[in-house]
């Protein structure tokens, strides 16, 4: 089965990017497809590589990066909440005349339609937030 | 439709926002991290539960997290991910209340 999953909260804030990841692994592990993870509102937040938690602690963006990598999952951002909070891309940076960007490894920016296309085109799309 | 709760009953009202307009045939209510509180044994929220007319199910590591094992009320279903995973492939929609 196809599977989306929409992210609403930020890392290391209560625990819904930790279920949605969970739950990710564990519908891979049963042969489902994520087709794409959309992060909106304070879940853009989970795509900044500039990320540096303890060492003893998990690494919430490196892990969403890994697990794409590994499963060919879309990591969407949401185009708006993105812009508000800080997070860019190269081609975001260079059009808001920005001196950097800090997207992490197989995240793209990306708008609202994203969202729409993925409840379209999966068979489930589970929400996570706060 | 498997309905997902994932505060505390004591914390936001969204629990009490399932058991008032949930339809309830084919439905689930699935209760995970803080959502799982509204679970434990002779708690405000037991009675109104056990007359949701509905499978509950708990998530078995946020339970665990909180140390409510041996604390949850009779009826309840305790699921881990992969458990989560087939309730949200075994219903059609899923609504999860924040």
């Amino acid at each position: 089965m196809k599977f989306s999953i929409m992210v609403s909260e930020g890392p290391y804030t209560h625990q819904a990017t930790d279920s949605a990841y969970q739950f990710a692994k564990a519908a891979l592990a049963k042969g489902h497809e994520i087709m794409r993870v959309f992060f909106y509102h304070d879940g853009v937040n989970n795509g900044t590589r500039l990320t540096v938690p303890p060492q003893d602690d998990r690494h919430i963006v490196n892990r969403w990066s890994e697990l794409a990598a590994q499963h060919n999952i879309d990591l969407v951002i949401c185009i708006a909440a993105a812009q508000r909070r800080g997070l860019l891309d190269e081609n975001e940076a260079k059009r808001q005349g920005k001196d950097a960007n800090n997207i992490a490894p197989g995240f793209r920016i990306s708008g609202l339609g994203q969202l729409v296309e993925a409840g379209i085109q999966s068979d489930r799309l589970v929400v996570f937030g706060d | 439709m498997l309905h997902i709760v994932n505060k505390s009953p004591f914390d936001t009202n969204a629990l009490a926002g399932v058991l008032r307009v949930a339809k309830k045939d084919g439905a689930a209510l699935l209760l995970i991290e803080d959502g799982v509180y509204a679970a434990t044994k002779n708690s405000a929220t037991e009675a109104s539960l056990k007359a949701a007319g509905m499978p509950v199910y708990v998530l078995q590591p946020d339970v665990d997290a909180r140390g409510l094992q041996s604390r949850l009320m009779d009826g309840v279903n305790m699921v881990d991910y992969g458990g989560f995973v087939d309730l949200v492939a075994g219903h059609d929609n899923v609504q999860s209340w924040l």
